[in-house]
Formats: C-alpha cells, structure tokens, sequence
C-alpha cells in the first residue's frame, strides 16, 4: 500500500507554493469510516494524475449547511466567515470537493459573503481529468457490470450536475441503469435538510428504503452515488434489505480508483 | 335605451367593479409581504415567463394531462374573443356585429366552436378524474372540503359555458333557417350544425327565447366566473405569470444568506470593532429571525400562495410525504394563503395592527411538518408554476431555532459539535487529517 500524498495548505504555504486546486474533504469525509475511504480513493487518483492540490486538514472547518438548513442561520454565518477567511488568506482559487452539500454551499453561498471560488463537484474534476487525458480508465474491471446512479439532490436538482456521474460511470464500460426517478426527478435519499442528523419524523416507511427498493428492482450489481451521506442512507437501505452481498454502494471516486487498481 | 342594453351596462359595470375590488385586496395582501428585489435579469425572466407560464413546459412532464390542461388553457384564451363580441353585442343591442366579415367570421367562430368542444372534453375527463378515478394526490387531507369542491366547481362551471356556447350557436342557426331576420346568415359552424336538429319543431318565439337565454347565461356565466377567481385556485390563470416571471433564478440549492444575521456576524469577525462599545440603538421594530406568520415572509413567497393551482404534484414527488410523514408542500402554500386571507380580513375590519393572536407557525403549520423536509427540491423541480414551498419552510425553521432556541435534541447535539469542533459530529478538529495514514 504506497503512502498518500496529501500536502496541507499551511505546508505549501511554508515552502512559497500554491496548490493548482484545494480539496475540501468535508465532515464526513473526514470523520465518517466509509466516507473516508471515498476520500481516499479520490486522493489516489490526485496522486496518480499528478495534481497539484492541498487540503486545509486541521484547518478545515464544517461549511455551515447543515446548521443553515436546520433553521441556525447565525451558525451558518459563523462557520461561513470563518472558512472564507481562511481561504481567502491562502488566496483560493479553485476548490473540488466530494460532498454535494460542501459542493453547493461553498459554490451557491458563500459568494455574498466574501467567498469567490470556482468550485466544482469530484465527479466534474474528474470528467475534466478525463478529457484533458491526465486520467484515463481501465475499462477491465467493471465491464458489463449493471450499475445504477443515485443523483443526490444536492448535486444534481440542486445544481443541475446530471451528466458528469453518467460519463464516468459509461468510460467504465459498466452497463449504466436508470432509476425511473431519476436526473432532476431523482428521489432523495432523505438524509437532506440536517435530517441525517436526527431521527426520522413519524411515517410509514424510511426514505432509504423507498429508495433502495427502487434501485434493486433494476437488480444492479452496484448502486453509484457522489455524496457520503447518501452512501450511508443507500448502504443502510442494502443492508435493510439483505441484500449487502449481491449489491455493493460505491462513490463514483471509488469506482475509478478501483478501476484503475489504486 | 333599451332595458336589456340597461341591465347589461348594469351587469358589466357591477362585475368588473366587484372583480377590480377583490383583486386590490389580494394585490395588497402580497405587498403585506417583506421586500425582496427580483426585478434584475429582466430579460432570462421574460423567456422563464414565456417558456414555463405561457408555454406550460412544466406541465408537460405528465404529457396527457399536460396536453389536455394545454388545450383548455388555449381553448379558453382564444375562445373569449368571442367574448369582445358578446360585450359589444350587449352593450350595442346588435347581433353578432362582427358577422360582416364574412367567410373570416365564419372561419373564427367555427375554430371556437371546435376548440370549445375540445375544452368540454377535456374538463369532463379531468371531471372522471378526479372524481372516478380518484388520483390519489386530490384526496391528500389539505384538499378535504373546499379545495375539493373549488376543483369541481371551476371544471362544472368551464362545460356549462362551452355547453351553453354552441347550444346558442345551433338554436341561432335554427333561426337562420326559418328566416328571422335579425338573426344575420353566417353559415353553417362545424359542431352546432349536429345540433340543430334537436330545435326543427320550436316555434319562432320560443327559439328566440332560447337564443336570448342561452345568450344571457352565457355572458352572466362569464362574469360571475370572473368574479369567483379571486377566491379559486383558479385564480392561477392570471397570477402564473407574474408569479413565473418573479422565479427564483439562482441555483435551486442556493438559500437565501440573511442579512439581518450577516450584519452581525461582520460585526464580530471586524478586527477594528470595538468590543466594549455600547449596543447602536435599535431603529424601529427589532427584526425578528425568520417567519412565524405570513408578515414576516417575503411578498414573493405570499404571491406563490395566491399562485398555487392545488394540483399536488410537489406532494406527490415530496420523499417526506411519499412515506407516510405529515409534510405536504402543497399544504405549506395553501396554509400560508388560508392565513393571508384571514390577515387581510382582519385588518379589512380592525385596521393595520390588527392581531388575532394566532399564526401560521403551530395554528396551520405544525413543526412535526417542518421537520420531516429533507430540502431535495423535488416541490420546486414539479411545480408548473415556479413555487417555492421550500423557502417557506426554510424561514419558518429558521423561526423556530433562532427565536424560540426550539430543534430536536439531536439537532441541538449537532448544532453543539459545529460550534464547539467544526463538526457536526463530536471529533475533534486536531483529528481531521487522520484518514490520510489510516487504512
């Protein structure tokens, strides 16, 4: 297993470089088990492409949102400023990320308060890899594989990224399958809106598994997503189901540096 | 003058009046609203506008309903040409006054004729719809009661006006026939041609009583509609398109940064403030944070209220209510209107700082439908007409947990985790770089 190479903003900073673009890893892709292994995988592939990137690390902070869709706007603000003024002091230019709701924040709301990036989703970066040939993809390892692609709503109706998740996962030579929610009808995950942090409100089914349910009946062998938290609410869903062995959640990241043997 | 040309002034005069009063009073209850400035990119708003509200492209995600609502929006557009006429008839005590074009007139009022007939039928089946059928979405509990009977109404009422149309049309025609002379020859119109027949044995007299109450239900028919808009979803008809034209433009995942909040926070992010100065004193009323009534929401958000056709299809597509929980986005707008009304009433009858006591937080909106949002904008991505019911609830949230410090426990635990680690989890900052040596 060969070391990652993940330089930090406050390191380049010491030796007078700058980094071509900033991963912002995010709170679950800092903390949470699985999701970390999606920013692994996504570091891989940096590495492997030969970018020019850094993290904050300990400098990193939560981007707000989920404190500004429970309601907390003040938090919101709070965390907003902080960041930005990080950022900005580093002189940010360009920033990707590997969770659609870091992704929407940082690109939607944080421009009115100072903060002017050019932000983009891992799945964009990595299509433009792709298409610049710094990246290319081995086709051998998911070759007629059925997968089926979750849009999270923050990516997707949130920020109309439809296509990019698609033509990554067809340059896999997988055979992509299609939820007949989908695209800008694609039902969310239900972990949204701050609710992956508290229990559900009373109903008569979870969201995840009204979702799950639909993504098994295309009896996929992987259900792809880009976003941690609808990688918990989906694996969740496979295990509510029993299905854990025949089908695997996988982060679009994942799935390349898979491909790629990383 | 002649008496019927008399009451039809009356009749005329009486309906618009009534009809500009009511729709003051709804234009008013908008501006009770906070202000907000949509009036930039005029011209992505005029294409929004001519794409979504005039071209009804959001309709058109259920192609056969889409189609058939097209052809009753079309059809009832074109066909109240025929109204200028009417109106002028009545006003003139002519008959058919623009009959002296010729083949056009012919052409003009045989294309409503069969457009009126595409329109009956197509109410009818929106009829069987939601009567027969019973699409699960118009039985949802928000629609209990009037909204119910509004949807019914406006359909009953739309084959009654077509009905009566070409109904005039074939007893008009029988009198062509026989030779009245004030009933100008027209020619023959393609659907109250079948008709006729039915009126060959009616004497003169009573076909010409026929003719003229047909012709008066007609028109009296299209006032008292007019007139019953204001209080109908139907009023959509009109307010879709300002209402589109006003959309939110950004992308769908931006929310509003509050302002009030911001000038805060900059406050305590200026290295240059002074921390032992004296608060500014307050200009005015304190601005409360988000809404806990329909004042405190924007004048957007109150004209989406107005706007909204009832036709559920943000419930239908709401992952919350989708499984069983109590949020309805269609029941957030509706409430946020049923409140409005009750507040202009209100103050129609006690003046400006009329206060019941109530809002829309807790006396329509309850929190447990606040808190099963998961924000995923399925609501916005489905309605026809540009709402935003999200935004509501939004505000509303903000309400709760600014001003009355109300979350859940678990929220109030993530809210904690943030302030204190940067994270909405309980780990600490110092460990946010450890998953690059782990395995």
């Amino acid at each position: 297993m060969s070391e990652l190479k993940v330089p930090t903003m406050a390191e380049l900073m010491a030796s007078g470089q700058q980094p071509d673009v900033l991963f912002w890893v995010g709170c679950a892709g800092s903390f949470d088990d699985r999701a970390k292994k999606i920013t692994r995988a996504f570091v891989k592939i940096l590495n492997k492409a030969g970018i020019n990137f850094a993290v904050l690390g300990t400098e990193e902070s939560c981007t707000g949102d989920p404190a500004k869709r429970a309601g907390n706007e003040f938090l919101f603000q709070m965390q907003a400023m902080g960041n930005i003024q990080i950022l900005n002091t580093y002189e940010i230019k360009s920033i990707v990320t590997t969770c659609p709701h870091c992704f929407n924040t940082l690109k939607n709301e944080y421009p009115e308060l100072g903060g002017n990036y050019e932000v983009k989703h891992h799945s964009e970066f990595l299509q433009e890899l792709i298409n610049d040939g710094k990246l290319t993809i081995e086709g051998g390892t998911f070759k007629g594989k059925k997968i089926t692609f979750h849009d999270p709503c923050y990516l997707g109706r949130a920020n109309d990224v439809y296509e990019a998740p698609r033509l990554l996962i067809e340059k896999l030579d997988a055979e992509l399958v299609e939820m007949k929610r989908c695209k800008s009808n694609g039902l969310c995950c239900g972990a949204g809106g701050a609710q992956m942090f508290k229990e559900t409100e009373k109903g008569d089914k979870e969201i995840n598994v009204e979702r799950t349910e639909e993504a098994l009946e295309l009896k996929p062998e992987i259900i792809a997503t880009g976003c941690p938290f609808c990688m918990t609410m989906m694996t969740d869903g496979i295990k509510t189901k029993d299905k854990e062995v025949d089908v695997k959640v996988y982060d679009l990241a994942e799935l390349i540096a898979e491909a790629n043997d990383l | 003058m002649n008496i019927s040309i008399i009451a039809f002034i009356v009749l005329l005069i009486v309906s618009l009046g009534l009809f500009a009063k009511n729709v003051r009073t709804i234009i008013r209850n908008i501006n009770l609203g906070k202000a907000l400035d949509r009036n930039d990119n005029k011209g992505e708003r005029f294409s929004l506008m001519a794409k979504v509200a005039f071209g009804q492209s959001k309709m058109q995600a259920r192609p056969v309903v889409g189609v058939l609502h097209f052809i009753v929006y079309a059809g009832f557009i074109i066909i109240n040409l025929e109204v200028l006429e009417i109106v002028l008839d009545g006003l003139l005590g002519t008959h058919r006054l623009f009959a002296p074009l010729g083949s056009l007139y012919t052409f003009l009022i045989s294309s409503f004729e069969i457009l009126a007939l595409l329109v009956l039928i197509a109410c009818v089946i929106f009829l069987i719809r939601r009567n027969v059928l019973r699409i699960k979405r118009f039985f949802n509990l928000e629609m209990d009661g009037w909204p119910r009977t509004d949807a019914n109404l406006i359909l009953i009422t739309e084959v009654l006006l077509m009905s009566a149309f070409i109904l005039m049309n074939a007893v008009d025609a029988q009198l062509q026939n026989i030779g009245n002379s004030h009933y100008t020859n027209v020619g023959d119109f393609p659907i109250s041609n079948l008709l006729v027949g039915m009126f060959s044995n009616a004497s003169e007299n009573s076909l010409v009583m026929m003719e003229r109450g047909l012709w008066w239900f007609h028109i009296i028919g299209i006032f008292a509609f007019l007139n019953y808009l204001p209080y109908s979803k139907h009023f959509h008809i009109l307010l879709a398109f300002p209402n589109v034209f006003y959309s939110k433009l950004t992308a769908k995942g931006q929310l509003t940064n509050m302002e009030a909040v911001k000038k805060e926070v900059e406050l305590m992010f200026d290295p240059n403030a002074d921390p032992y100065a004296a608060a500014p004193e307050p200009v005015g009323e304190p601005e409360r944070f988000g809404a806990k009534d329909v004042t405190d929401l924007t004048w957007k958000q109150l004209m989406d209220a107005y706007t909204c056709t009832e036709c559920g299809r943000c419930t239908d597509v709401c992952p919350a209510n989708i499984t069983g929980k109590a949020l309805s986005p269609r029941k957030i707008l509706m409430d946020t209107r049923d409140r409005l009304v009750e507040v202009g009433k209100g103050i129609d009858k006690n003046g400006k700082d009329f206060n019941d006591g109530k809002s829309l937080l807790r006396d329509y909106i309850t929190e447990e439908e606040l808190l099963a949002c998961t924000s995923c904008n399925a609501c916005t991505e489905a309605c026809p007409v540009n709402n935003d019911p999200l935004s509501v609830i939004v505000d509303l949230r903000r309400f709760l947990i600014m001003e009355e410090s109300k979350a859940p426990a678990e929220w109030t635990g993530m809210l904690t985790n943030i302030e204190n680690n940067g994270a909405p989890w309980q780990f600490a900052q110092a460990d946010r770089l450890k998953w690059k040596d782990e395995n």
